[in-house]
């Protein structure tokens, strides 16, 4: 960030002509502008450890009032966008696996378009349609007082699943065809198992150990890469806090975010590592 | 199959781009030019797609905007590959201390959180490095870089592992014992055998870089206008949907057509 155009004074020099030269090298001084990079890194870090935040230059109010409802607002739309796509994707990756003939061909061109699909433009279609021509639900923004939450989060949930249900089929579908051509998989038949126990109980389990650590992979990227969906449906979110904060030289404010967007992310990994014991035994023992 | 329809899409779209100042000359406008009179015109004979919110042709826009955004991918592609590829034979060939070290800031690039990185790196003023300001040639030139810093990867990582299969196959040791020098070993014998997955994981990143650089440039960060990129015909799309909803839609419709032919172009040399 150091690299970019202007620092803070520099834009309030433009937005405020009585400021002298001499009041700028105060400010300067005042807020550490004048000391290198490194220096007012090392301090902003001692800061943040001793639990001391500070304050947004962009918003002027402490940075931690503004991260808050920034996290969950995201927590909402990727956790449940996320659930989406990994159900739906899985499903139908199941499906295509079981069905090689009927279905498969008509999922791997979906998973294509999907993949090829970019998100903001799926966003638009869908406002044009749902919101614009149909009237359905709102074009973007977050429910005030009284208004239901599930209106507003319909369609960016709906466009971020779209664009992340693709990876899930791939995997699942492939997954689940290596697993049903194994032999413990031709002995559960043999047996006289029925054909709904021998997918879901034998086949399926092994088959969704990778879709977990994607879906915990997903879950830590989307905390700060959901920018896009929530550009377009003017949300406010990790992703863009982190974008307004870093175009609006709002230094601190963009660290703490990241940081606070590292730390889920370590967290969802850390998650997809327990989840995978549960799922997988041979995990436990070592 | 796959292929013959990836490489259908991609061709149209290359033909498009190549024959834009073709079309422009015989519909007789100037896609670079606003026309404040035929604003969000319908499509006509005149303007097959209509025209955009400053009223210039979309169409034309469209032909020059792939010429910009299949140059990028083009070029990020073929940067990843060279750099990728570079990496990842040296990674296997050295192995040792120089495979470790390269190969965590690999995954240490992969950790990243790419988004917010390329919006900082995008936001970098390249005037302090001595390149001009805002001409659409130094757009697609830090764009490709930028892109190429990420791109390297996943290319590097494919070319590693299969370098490190053909480095253990008998052939490479008859063509050492046989004096080879290992310049000549890399060079002759083992690139040619790795150059398949490579080819994929380029044909994969063209699509990547295509939808990264769409993202940015929608976002602002990317190909400034005027000159036209897919993602930056997008970027006030927010203000068209109530008056042209069909200028919003074109400019994605065109990213999903290369997108996708570039992926089962991909799949296709896959199987």
């Amino acid at each position: 960030m150091g690299l970019m155009p202007g620092d803070p004074l520099d834009l309030a020099m433009l937005s405020d002509p009585a400021l002298t030269a001499a009041d700028v090298e105060r400010l300067r001084a005042l807020h550490g502008l004048d000391r290198p990079l490194h220096e007012r890194y090392l301090a902003w870090a001692g800061a943040v450890l001793r639990w001391e935040f500070g304050f947004s230059r962009l918003y002027a109010v402490p940075a931690a009032t503004i991260l808050w409802p920034a996290l969950t607002g995201t927590l909402a739309l990727v956790g449940s966008a996320l659930l989406i796509a990994a159900v739906a994707g899985t499903a139908l990756g199941v499906l295509a696996a079981i069905r090689p003939r009927g279905v498969a061909p008509l999922t791997d061109a979906l998973a294509v378009l999907l993949q090829s699909t970019p998100t903001f433009w799926l966003g638009i279609v869908l406002i044009i349609v749902f919101a614009v021509t149909l009237g359905w639900l709102p074009a973007g923004g977050a429910a005030e007082e009284g208004q239901s939450a599930l209106r507003f989060l319909a369609l960016p949930v709906i466009t971020l699943a779209a664009a992340n249900t693709a990876a899930y089929l791939r995997h699942a579908m492939a997954g689940m065809q290596g697993e049903l051509r194994r032999d413990y998989i031709r002995t559960a038949r043999m047996k006289g198992l029925p054909e709904r126990a021998v997918i879901w109980r034998h086949a399926f389990p092994n088959a969704a150990i990778p879709i977990v650590t994607i879906a915990a992979l997903d879950a830590g990227a989307l905390v700060s890469g959901a920018l896009v969906t929530e550009t377009i449906f003017a949300r406010p979110g990790m992703g863009k806090l982190i974008y307004d904060s870093i175009m609006g030289n709002d230094y601190n404010l963009a660290l703490l975010a990241l940081l606070l967007a590292a730390l889920v992310a370590m967290l969802a990994t850390l998650a997809a590592d327990m989840a995978q014991r549960l799922i997988d035994p041979r995990l436990r023992e070592g | 199959m796959r292929l013959a329809l990836g490489l259908l899409l991609l061709g149209l779209l290359a033909a498009g781009a190549l024959g834009a100042p073709l079309l422009q000359a015989w519909l007789e406008h100037d896609p670079f030019l606003p026309d404040l009179m035929a604003r969000y015109a319908a499509p006509s004979a005149e303007h097959p797609l209509g025209t955009d919110d400053l009223g210039r042709d979309l169409l034309l826009r469209l032909l020059y905007g792939a010429r910009v955004s299949l140059s990028v991918g083009l070029a990020v592609a073929l940067g990843a590959a060279l750099l990728g590829t570079a990496i990842g034979l040296l990674a296997a060939w050295r192995g040792g201390w120089v495979d470790a070290a390269l190969m965590r800031v690999a995954d240490g690039m992969l950790a990243l959180p790419a988004l917010p990185l390329l919006v900082v790196l995008a936001a970098v003023d390249t005037g302090r490095f001595g390149l001009p300001r805002g001409e659409a040639l130094s757009d697609i030139l830090r764009i490709t870089v930028i892109l190429v810093i990420f791109g390297w990867v996943g290319v590097a990582r494919l070319a590693r592992a299969a370098a490190l299969r053909e480095l253990t196959q008998d052939y490479v040791a008859a063509a050492r014992v046989a004096g080879a020098s290992e310049a000549r070993v890399l060079w002759r014998h083992v690139l040619p055998n790795i150059a398949g997955p490579i080819t994929v994981a380029t044909a994969l990143a063209v699509a990547g870089a295509i939808l990264a650089e769409s993202t940015l440039s929608f976002l602002g960060l990317g190909i400034q206008p005027p000159a036209p990129s897919w993602g930056n015909m997008l970027s006030n799309a927010q203000e068209m949907v109530f008056n042209a909803p069909l200028v919003a839609v074109w400019p994605g419709v065109m990213i999903l057509m290369a997108v996708a032919g570039c992926t089962l172009t991909a799949d296709g040399v896959r199987r």
